[in-house]
């Protein structure tokens, strides 16, 4: 039980407790110093923690939740802070549990198509690692040179490439996690199918309100002998949705497949000069990959069926280099929109493929019925498998922009749910959608997955305020009977 | 709904006779039982084909079983979004159907001939193409499912991509009934290959079938599945799967063919392609001990040392085996049994994997331990006392006697 402490004596006796096990530079609490770690990568919330600790290795981060449990100290753990959901918004009396210095890649060992890293460790530096030895990690996010292994578990992050190799709950196998009440212990492993519930399935992506990962054994996969990336210019998105429709009826599976429209394509030019085909009101990014002679044979069939579909322009590269110049455009396209307009919103969203055509028609219709605030709406998605980043265009400067580019954003999620799609496909639900999750699913969904929580985390010291709209009270049954324990009744004990 | 009484003996969950059979249609059904039999405490062993149902220790009791082969038949299949929902009494064979029409599939194996969507999600079957596929897990994307309290939810949804909420189907996954009642799921499907070859090459030790297996799975020509089949004196034969285009696959077999630097057969599925080492139609004492070992990649040729012996099939790129201690072979006293039991899950062990005894004559099991060490075993325990604090559903088949 939460012993009932005033907050702040807690956090006194939590910090003296980290001075003890940390190094001097691993407590901080000035508070300048704390501001500096209010927000990650949705920098509109901001909260300052009470207390920030950078433990050393994993011993030390399990003392310190283990010390949270004790104290009834709210915790959050945070990687590197790119995420764009609040996940890792500090709680303001509680504790930040920063990863940065469990940085270490323990083991390489492509015999088993196996790494084991710890949670600090950059998501690119795994493939790095792997790559002399012919293998990669797959999932690709696109913060990949800085975002941490560690908060991609928790988000279950995905990436361009998630179309075709899943996401980061494809790619672990394994993790030693610190539990909300501080106990080790290891869920998975090297080998497969660990005999018990999966309950690594149920803490990838939990967002860190199961625990905090403190070692991760990640998939390693074969890098594949040929990669091509093609970029088709289109007349407009209906064009491009036709195109995208044909490829995966035709039975390709593209590594990946990313489209942008016109006003994405805009800010792109304007900030990395891309050079994408003029004119074009959409483009995609098809990638394939695999063994030689499969991919040439579907570079062959999607080639055609993007001409067919009225693509007026297609151009590929086959080298590292060539690549890069056509990725350049679609990975710079969240920062470039900065370009051309003053400030924006980045949603993420969900739709089956198949209502693509509608839901961008209907997207079009909210901006311009956004009337005098100038909303405008660029959209960037991963086309192949209907996850939407609109973004939404406005300039705070302008009387009731802000609100409207809010209203904007949160009726394109509306449309996602109505057509039964997903508030979020890869961002998270974090601080940010909380309130949404009422809006996709019912009390009872919410309530069945709250159980979770409760087996975890009863406490509710892991990250709270996060994913959930409404906490479940942990030991209540909802239509369950109330009254009086039987035994209570019958004499035969009492409650004190 | 149908309502059976069960007359002793003759139905029973692995020799524990079932008080009644109730077989609901729909899951208002299944939810409306699960409150009606709340307050008498009844205990309830969900069921689908029957293929799998001696798997796991015998319940503590079954009060109802419970017999979801009338919720049958595929909801919803969106072919251009690649997904389809089915409900869980739906033989896998029929969901295959549905789908070939279109050109796809969904890649899990059946592994028993008629098994069900909902019992090889509850029992975590897998085939061959779990090496690129990956297993029910995997693929499942969405799942509707009534709780001990008969209450109804539903998690994830009908879009691959979604990471709104817990993975509440993960869970669900391999969880022997023991958790929650699933009467719905959805399904990311994948298009059916252009072309499909195999190619067999026979092992005569173990040390062969550890490098033809490393051979191809650190080579680029993707396999879709490398499977092992070996009888007790340690010979037998190593296939490959190759899917993909025509051409590709051509290609492909050749570079096989030159790294395994011998004749290889290529052609139409071995025979016994993804079925499991021991005969399924043999029941009662005389059935076959089942066991799934699972290990590092690197650790296939001591597993297979260790198991001499015994008939061997399974995923031996993906570290998966399963294997079979028969009657046949003359497998000695029950304890001879738990020794050798124990020996193979020593060797799994050291090779950072685990051993499971699926399924054993009813007067072994006792004598087995069926499901070995378990981490973690104190959390799982606190989820089955969340979702089912009367221990109502299919007590006692699982881990640590949930």
């Amino acid at each position: 039980m939460i012993p009932v402490e005033p907050r702040e004596a807690a956090i006194g006796r939590l910090t003296a407790r980290a001075r003890e096990l940390l190094r001097p530079e691993g407590v901080i609490t000035d508070r300048a110093r704390l501001r500096t770690y209010e927000c990650d990568g949705l920098a509109h919330y901001r909260v300052t923690p009470a207390l920030v600790v950078i433990p050393d290795d994993a011993t030390q981060l399990a003392q310190i939740v283990r010390a949270c449990a004790e104290l009834g100290v709210p915790y959050v753990a945070r990687g590197s802070g790119t995420g764009l959901s609040g996940g890792a918004l500090p709680h303001a009396d509680g504790v930040l549990i920063v990863t940065s210095r469990l940085r270490a890649i323990k083991e390489v060992r492509v015999e088993d198509q196996r790494a084991v890293v710890e949670p600090g460790v950059v998501n690119l530096d795994v493939t790095r690692a792997a790559t002399p030895y012919g293998y990669y990690y797959a999932p690709d996010p696109s913060s990949q040179q800085v975002c941490s292994i560690g908060g991609n578990v928790a988000e279950n992050s995905g990436g361009a490439h998630c179309l075709k190799y899943g996401f980061t709950t494809h790619h672990v196998t394994g993790v030693e996690m610190v539990t909300p009440d501080g106990e080790v212990v290891r869920l998975g492993g090297d080998a497969p199918d660990t005999p018990g519930y999966d309950l690594l399935g149920a803490v990838v992506g939990s967002e860190g309100t199961l625990g905090v990962v403190t070692e991760v054994t990640l998939r390693l996969t074969r890098l594949p002998e040929k990669v091509v990336t093609v970029l088709a210019g289109f007349h407009s998105t209906d064009h491009a949705g036709a195109a995208v429709s044909a490829i995966i009826a035709a039975g390709v599976v593209p590594a990946a497949i990313e489209m942008m429209d016109a006003l994405s394509i805009e800010a792109a030019e304007a900030a990395v000069q891309c050079h994408y085909p003029v004119g074009a009101g959409a483009v995609l990014v098809v990638e394939l990959d695999g063994p030689s002679s499969d991919v040439d044979a579907e570079y062959a069939d999607i080639t055609r069926l993007c001409e067919e579909n009225g693509a007026f322009e297609v151009r590929t590269a086959t080298d590292a280099v060539e690549r890069a110049l056509i990725w350049k455009g679609r990975k710079s396209a969240f920062a470039a929109v900065g370009r051309i307009s003053p400030d924006y919103i980045v949603q993420d969203g969900v739709i089956p493929r198949t209502a693509l055509p509608e839901v961008l028609r209907r997207i079009a219709a909210l901006a311009e019925s956004s009337g005098e605030s100038g909303v405008r709406v660029a959209n960037v998605f991963h086309a192949g498998d209907g996850n939407l980043h609109p973004l939404v265009l406005f300039d705070d400067a302008v009387a009731g922009a802000g609100e409207a580019a809010e209203a904007v954003s949160r009726a394109i999620l509306d449309l996602c749910i109505e057509h039964g799609g997903s508030i979020t496909g890869e961002h998270g639900v974090g601080h940010d959608k909380a309130p949404s999750m009422a809006r996709m699913f019912g009390e009872d969904d919410l309530d069945t997955m709250q159980l979770v929580r409760c087996a975890f985390d009863p406490d509710r010291i892991s990250n709270p305020g996060k994913v959930f709209p409404t906490p479940r009270l942990c030991g209540e049954r909802p239509g369950r009977r109330q009254g009086v324990h039987p035994l209570q009744e019958a004499g035969l004990a009492e409650v004190f | 709904m149908e309502r059976t009484a069960g007359r002793l003996g003759t139905t029973a969950v692995d020799g524990v006779p079932a008080g009644r059979v109730e077989r609901p249609t729909s899951t208002t059904e299944v939810s409306a039982l699960l409150r009606e039999t709340a307050a008498a405490k009844e205990t309830l062993v969900p069921c689908g084909a029957r293929t799998k149902l001696t798997w796991g220790l015998p319940p503590d009791s079954a009060d109802v079983l419970l017999d979801l082969s009338a919720l049958r038949g595929v909801v919803e299949h969106q072919a251009g979004d690649l997904i389809v929902t089915a409900r869980a009494g739906t033989p896998l064979r029929e969901v295959q159907e549905c789908v070939a029409a279109t050109g796809q599939r969904l890649l899990v194996d059946e592994t028993l001939p008629g098994a069900t969507v909902g019992g090889t999600l509850a029992t975590h079957a897998s085939g061959p193409h779990r090496l690129v596929g990956g297993t029910m897990r995997d693929l499942l994307i969405g799942v509707t499912l009534v709780r001990a309290d008969g209450v109804v939810a539903k998690a994830g949804g009908k879009v691959v991509k979604n990471v709104a909420g817990y993975d509440v189907g993960k869970l669900l996954v391999g969880s022997y009934g023991t958790l929650a009642v699933v009467t719905e799921c959805t399904f990311r499907l994948h298009p059916v290959p252009a072309a499909r070859r195999w190619l067999t090459a026979r092992v005569g030790s173990a040390e062969e079938a550890q490098e033809l297996t490393r051979a191809v799975v650190h080579a680029q020509v993707v396999p879709a599945a490398v499977e092992i089949a070996l009888d007790p004196a340690g010979d037998g034969a190593l296939s490959v799967l190759l899917e993909g285009r025509p051409d590709g696959v051509a290609g492909r077999a050749g570079v096989v063919r030159e790294l395994w630097g011998g004749p290889a057969e290529s052609g139409d599925a071995p025979e016994g392609w993804g079925a499991y080492p021991w005969d399924p139609s043999v029941t009662g004492e005389d059935r076959a001990v089942a066991l799934k070992l699972a290990f590092r990649l690197s650790g296939l040729r001591d597993v297979l040392t260790e198991a001499r012996g015994l008939r061997i099939r399974g995923s031996a790129g993906a570290g998966v085996l399963y294997a079979a201690l028969g009657v046949e072979a003359g497998r000695g006293s029950h304890e001879e049994v738990a020794a050798t039991v124990e020996r193979l899950r020593g060797v799994c062990a050291h090779h950072h994997g685990s051993l499971v005894v699926l399924d054993a004559p009813g007067s072994l099991k006792p004598a087995l331990d069926m499901w070995g060490p378990v981490p973690a075993l104190g959390l799982m325990q606190r989820v089955k006392d969340e979702f089912d604090p009367d221990h109502r559903l299919s007590p006692g088949r699982f881990v640590g006697g949930i």
